[in-house]
C-alpha cells in the first residue's frame, strides 16, 4: 500500500524535475573558482559606458584610456626649476652634498618605510646588498652601502641614482616621488652610520649607558 | 489533488527562493573569479616567497582611489637581468620592446555607480587582506570576498576587527591581537574614523 503511494507520488511528471535539480547542482557551490567574467543576473548599471583608469580604449590608436602629456609641454607646477631638489645637482651640475629636505625623525621613519618597500628586495634591510633576490635567479650582486667608496658619495649622488638608475639599477622615479627619494637618501645615510660608528659619534650622556 | 498541488507548489516556491538567493548572490556570481592573466605572474612567489611589499608595484594605492596595476617598466626593473631568457616572461619582454601595455584582466571590480577609494582605507589602517584575502598565497589572483553592498556595510558599521597599526597595512600575515577592540577604539579616535553608512557615502 505504502509502496503504491510512493510509486504514485513520484510520477513520471514529477521525475521531470530531476534534470532541473541536476542542472542546479552542476552550477556548483558559492566560492568555486571560475575563469569567465562574472555574470550578474541583474546587470543594473554595474558596467557603464565610460572610461575607468587604466581601462582600454577603442578610440585612441594606442588602445589606452590614459593619455601621455603632449610632447614639449609642461604641466602647471611641474616646471621643477629647483635643480638641487628635483635632480640632486646644483646649477653647475655637481652633486649636492647635503639632503635637500630638512632632517627630522619623521623623515627618517618615512625613509625607512620607503626603503623597505622599494630598495630592500635587492639591497637588503641593512643595506649590505644581500637582499632576497640574490637567493633567486639574480646573477649580479647589488651594491652594499657599507664600503668607503659609497660612504664618500654625496647625498645628491644617491638621489640621482634613485632617480635615473645606474649600471644595472633601473630608474625608480616612476615609483618613488621626489620627497620620498630624499627620505630614502637620509635613511641610507642612517644605515651607513649604523654599521660604521665610533664611540665619538655617541653623545657623551649616552656613552655611560654603553659602557655599563 | 489540491493538497498535492499545494505541496508541490510550496516546494517549487522554496526552490525558487533558494535558487535566487543562493545563485543570484555575489557570493556565487563573483566570489571565485580567477581569470587567466596574459602572463603566468605569481603573487605567491613575489609577494609571498620574496616578501615584496604590495606597494612596490601598486604604487598609487596610498595616494589615489586606484591601487593601479604596474606598467611593464616595473616588471623590467628586475627582469632585464633576472631570467632574461624565460619563456614565461616572453609577453613582458614583447610589451617592453613594442611599448605596448600588457592587458591584465581586472579581478576586483565594484559597480561603476559605487565610489571606492583605496587611499581612504589604506591611510586609516584597513589591511589589504580584509578585502583581497591572502594574495601572498595565490598563484593566480582570485576574488575571495563578494564586494557587495551588504558586505561593505558590515565593515562600515563595525570596522573594529579590520583596523591595524598603519605600518601593518600591507602585512599579509597580520592577525588581530587580543586587545584588538581596545586598539580599534584608539585608532578610530586618532584617525577620525567614522565610516559613512548613508547612501551618498559611496553613491555620489
Amino acid at each position: 500500500m505504502i509502496f503504491n503511494l510512493f510509486n504514485n507520488w513520484i510520477s513520471p511528471k514529477t521525475m521531470s524535475i530531476v534534470p532541473l535539480l541536476l542542472a542546479v547542482m552542476a552550477m556548483g557551490c558559492q566560492g568555486k573558482p571560475f575563469e569567465k567574467p562574472p555574470i550578474h543576473p541583474n546587470p543594473n548599471m554595474d558596467t557603464q559606458n565610460r572610461y575607468n583608469p587604466q581601462s582600454s580604449s577603442d578610440f585612441f590608436a594606442d588602445g589606452m584610456t590614459m593619455r601621455m602629456p603632449v610632447p614639449g609641454t609642461v604641466a602647471q607646477g611641474e616646471l621643477n626649476e629647483n635643480s638641487a631638489y628635483y635632480r640632486g645637482v646644483d646649477d653647475q651640475g655637481n652633486f649636492v652634498t647635503d639632503n635637500s629636505v630638512e632632517l627630522t625623525d619623521e623623515l627618517l621613519l618615512r625613509g625607512q618605510a620607503r626603503y623597505n618597500i622599494y630598495c630592500s628586495p635587492c639591497h637588503s634591510r641593512v643595506g649590505d646588498g644581500k637582499g632576497i633576490i640574490t637567493q633567486y635567479k639574480y646573477p649580479i650582486p647589488p651594491t652594499s652601502f657599507h664600503s668607503d667608496i659609497v660612504r664618500q658619495m654625496d647625498d645628491g649622488y644617491f638621489f640621482s641614482v634613485i632617480t635615473n638608475g645606474v649600471r644595472n639599477m633601473p630608474s625608480y622615479k616612476h615609483q618613488i616621488p621626489v620627497d620620498d627619494r630624499w627620505a630614502i637618501v637620509a635613511y641610507v645615510r642612517a644605515l651607513q652610520h649604523s654599521q660604521n660608528a665610533s664611540l665619538s659619534d655617541i653623545p657623551v650622556a649616552a656613552r655611560q649607558e654603553l659602557s655599563r | 489533488m489540491p493538497l498535492i498541488a499545494g505541496g508541490v507548489g510550496i516546494f517549487v516556491l522554496a526552490g525558487v527562493v533558494f535558487g535566487v538567493t543562493y545563485f543570484g548572490s555575489p557570493k556565487f556570481t563573483d566570489v571565485g573569479y580567477r581569470p587567466i592573466q596574459p602572463i603566468a605572474y605569481s603573487h605567491k612567489l613575489h609577494a609571498g616567497d620574496l616578501g615584496m611589499d604590495c606597494r612596490y608595484c601598486h604604487t598609487a594605492v596610498e595616494v589615489s582611489a586606484k591601487a593601479t596595476v604596474p606598467p611593464t617598466q616595473t616588471c623590467m626593473n628586475c627582469h632585464v637581468i633576472c631570467m632574461p631568457e624565460s619563456e614565461k616572461l616572453l609577453p613582458v619582454r614583447d610589451s617592453w620592446a613594442k611599448k605596448e601595455a600588457l592587458e591584465w584582466v581586472r579581478v576586483h571590480k565594484i559597480p561603476d555607480y559605487a565610489v571606492f577609494d583605496h587611499s581612504a582605507h589604506i591611510n586609516r589602517g584597513v589591511g589589504c587582506t580584509s578585502c583581497h584575502g591572502r594574495i601572498d598565497q595565490m598563484e593566480v589572483v582570485m576574488q575571495v570576498q563578494p564586494l557587495s553592498m551588504g558586505w561593505c556595510l558590515n565593515c562600515h558599521r563595525n570596522p573594529d576587527m579590520h583596523l591595524r597599526p598603519l605600518d601593518q597595512v600591507t602585512n599579509m600575515e597580520w592577525i588581530a591581537p587580543d586587545d584588538q577592540l581596545l586598539l580599534a577604539e584608539q585608532f578610530k579616535l586618532e584617525r577620525n574614523i567614522n565610516p559613512p553608512t548613508d547612501c551618498t557615502g559611496c553613491h555620489r
